[in-house]
């Protein structure tokens, strides 16, 4: 089995696509509804990472 | 009014959903390719697939059943049922002889996280096919 070795941001990208997909497929009743739900779901992903990721750097100092 | 009468539908017999289910248990999205869902079930295929073997790569624990204080058991318990829930991946990969100890480090530490993930993904795959078998979704 190949090793992968991702950054912190290169693991949460491909966890936040990954689950955003599925999210979106398994929740909404229309095809536009899954996309944009899917889409919605990514965005919220990545700024929950980058605001997250950011007060982290700010509250240690 | 209408949430109502959703919630006193009766539920049908396990003859309309079970295979469907019990399909989209062992491969990730055959239960929607049971339902002729070909779409919805290649992506959930391709995304459950590609998270667990993302874990593997990245040497991801797989979590056994433990008792001790309640937080052990919870984690424990809830990382091995999120584990299973993967279906033949679990299997392959339990019969293949993966066995990796839990390792310092995050990329380990995503590898973990991705491979319950993958299996609790699957389970609201599972979930929606139980939906569309049973008719309370098209």
């Amino acid at each position: 089995m190949p090793k992968m070795n991702l950054s912190h941001f290169e693991a949460a990208f491909l966890f936040s696509l990954f689950t955003s997909v599925v999210l979106g497929v398994v929740t909404k009743r229309s095809d536009r509804d899954r996309l944009h739900y899917g889409v919605y779901t990514f965005v919220c992903f990545l700024v929950a990472l980058f605001g997250i990721g950011w007060l982290m750097y700010l509250g240690h100092g | 009014m209408a949430k109502e009468k959703e919630q006193k539908r009766p539920m049908p017999p396990i003859s309309t959903w079970g295979p469907a289910v019990a399909l989209g248990w062992l491969v990730p999205g055959g239960g929607h390719f049971l339902l002729k869902r070909n779409g919805r079930g290649t992506l959930l295929f391709a995304c459950v697939t590609a998270m667990f073997l993302c874990g593997l790569m990245m040497q991801g624990a797989m979590f056994q059943p433990q008792t001790g204080d309640l937080l052990t058991t919870l984690i424990n318990t809830g990382g091995f049922i999120g584990d299973v829930c993967s279906g033949i991946l679990y299997l392959l990969s339990v019969w293949f002889g993966y066995n990796t100890p839990d390792m310092a480090g995050h990329v380990h530490d995503y590898g973990t996280k991705f491979l319950v993930t993958a299996g609790l993904l699957n389970l609201l795959a599972m979930v929606d096919a139980y939906e569309i078998a049973s008719g309370r979704k098209d």
